[in-house]
């Protein structure tokens, strides 16, 4: 039965070897140097540039608008249903919720693509039929319940006696929310904020269909782009011959994108770990 | 106005906004099904179901897209079922809290975090090139059981953790050895709990497309697969491929399929809490 905890460990291991050993590949024909610094990514074209610049741009940029989208509002219902809302309410309410998270992100993809950039498009001049503003907002509306349940649980463990010392003082809910159970539970929050961007950056669906496949160095959220998860997709849905320098990019950039949720995740443990016994 | 009024307004404000924040993504959700179901409901009939892809929207249909995801969700199950819950029971009932456990904890959370993706480029090198699996069933349905093997371990040992102490002194009580305690009391009690999360696990299984995708799943193919060593598609691949393309009779295909797929992610969803709740209601320690 060991056996069977210990192939999990024998999975992170195949990932980091997988991932390393094609990109080893990868770095010998192509300088690491080049790899970070150049500003073009056309390893598909002729005249091959290997910069990772415009998908990590590509992809730091659909991640920020997720965030500004899924922050204030996963944050305004988690302290909403804390200290506001009747419990009746948050019980109906909560597994409603839960229903955005569990809807394929082919679907939102869709959604993103044939609802929300039509609509933006009305009042937003100059907006392309793909781009990263409609895929970002969709990504947002997509981890709000991570967010909120993550956030409510941290304030929700916040220890009573705070709340009635706050109220004690004669502050209102608003107050006693912002001024005092929100800072105490900020440690959670973060964590919760940490684990939704890792969330959006390996988010594979919803830019493959809406944000476009042209890798470029922008910051402009109104124009194509393409992230290093859109790039995965559109190399492996071609015929690329296993061994070509094509086949390794795919890993370059897999490790790219590994190394970047690694590290969010671990840090996110290291807060929960260093913050999480406080109260107790 | 006094501060105290000032204080009072921004408060109910802020009630207000929460309101409108609560509901918007519920109105999102709200628009979302009523447009797909709008668009896509007239499309489905049972020749929409039967019938292969076609290059012609009118005569395109689900067939391959529908007996793929089914496949995939047998041998996925089949896979990662047995494994994620002897892992949970290993972690629980049977590790010692040492540095090695710590650590095995630590690497499960760490592998919940990781991309599917990468999941799919884990699967395209050993899978399919290694163990020359191909484009297959198999391949994939390896791939995922990977991905969801995470959630299966953390869901059991919940499961585990919340069968009280007095459950398993009573059967030492009564001789019994370890493995007939994990056996015949811990692992009955559990069960709900353990099944309620390999559902869900398996709910997120069929909606994934992008490690299928990486493992060479096809958009295109004409024949309903009979072996798990067959290529394959799955219908959130085949909604990608129809999404993807400019003729609108394929979007409206592509929401057709997406009812499909709502259906069986909310069917698994529902069968998921609807054990979870009765499992709370049957047993109260």
């Amino acid at each position: 039965m060991w056996l069977s905890a210990v192939i999990t460990v024998l999975i992170t291991i195949s990932i980091i070897w997988v991932l390393l050993s094609e990109s080893v590949k990868f770095f010998s024909e192509v300088s690491i140097v080049q790899f970070l610094t150049e500003k073009e990514w056309t390893p598909l074209f002729a005249d091959k540039k290997f910069g990772i610049l415009p998908l990590v741009a590509g992809t730091l940029l659909t991640t920020t608008i997720a965030i500004a989208v899924a922050l204030p509002i996963g944050l305004t219902i988690a302290v909403y249903l804390n200290e506001y809302a009747h419990i009746r309410f948050r019980q109906i309410i909560k597994p409603m919720l839960e229903v955005l998270a569990t809807i394929p992100t082919v679907v939102y993809g869709f959604f993103a693509l044939t609802v929300v950039t039509p609509f933006l498009q009305s009042f937003i001049p100059g907006l392309a039929g793909f781009n990263a503003l409609s895929a970002g907002i969709v990504m947002g509306i997509m981890i709000i319940p991570m967010i909120s349940s993550l956030s409510e649980d941290a304030i929700s463990s916040v220890p009573r006696s705070l709340r009635e010392a706050a109220y004690g003082m004669g502050s209102t809910r608003l107050q006693t929310a912002f001024g005092v159970m929100v800072p105490a539970a900020s440690s959670g929050i973060v964590v919760s904020v940490i684990l939704a961007i890792s969330r959006a950056v390996g988010e594979t669906m919803i830019v493959a269909i809406a944000a476009g496949q042209q890798p470029r160095l922008t910051l402009n959220p109104l124009v194509p782009i393409e992230t290093i998860t859109t790039y995965i997709v559109q190399v492996t849905l071609g015929d690329v011959p296993h061994g070509s320098l094509e086949y390794r990019t795919i890993f370059a950039a897999g490790i790219t994108l590994f190394v970047f949720t690694f590290a969010l995740n671990n840090i996110s443990f290291w807060i929960k770990k260093k913050y999480q016994e406080k109260y107790d | 106005m006094t501060n105290s009024d000032k204080n009072r307004l921004k408060d109910k404000a802020f009630q207000v906004f929460g309101i409108f924040c609560t509901f918007i993504g519920l109105v999102v959700l709200a628009v979302l099904i009523v447009k797909i179901i709008m668009e896509g409901a007239s499309r489905i009939d049972w020749s929409f179901i039967t019938s292969l892809p076609s290059r012609r929207a009118s005569r395109a249909g689900i067939y391959s897209a529908w007996t793929g995801t089914l496949w995939i969700l047998v041998l996925t199950t089949i896979i990662a079922f047995p494994l994620g819950v002897s892992a949970g029971v290993y972690l629980e009932e049977y590790a010692k809290k040492t540095r090695l456990a710590n650590f095995l904890e630590i690497n499960i959370a760490n592998l919940a975090g990781v991309p599917s993706i990468i999941y799919g480029l884990l699967g395209l090198e050993i899978f399919v090139r290694q163990m020359k699996l191909g484009n297959s069933l198999l391949a994939g349905a390896l791939t995922l059981s990977l991905l969801i093997l995470p959630i299966i371990i953390v869901t059991t040992r919940e499961a585990i953790k919340a069968v009280p102490r007095s459950i398993r002194d009573g059967s030492y009580a009564l001789g019994a050895s370890k493995w007939q305690t994990v056996w015949h009391q811990v692992l009955p009690a559990s069960f709900g709990g353990i099944l309620t999360g390999v559902i869900l696990a398996l709910s997120r299984a069929v909606g994934e497309a992008a490690p299928l995708i990486v493992v060479g799943a096809l958009a295109y193919v004409p024949f309903a697969p009979t072996s798990p060593l067959d290529e394959f598609t799955v219908l959130p691949i085949q909604i990608f491929n129809w999404t993807s393309r400019p003729q609108a009779a394929f979007l409206v295909n592509a929401s057709a399929a997406i009812i499909i797929l709502l259906l069986i992610t909310f069917l698994l969803n529902g069968i998921a809490v609807y054990l979870r709740n009765r499992q709370q209601k049957k047993i109260k320690w």
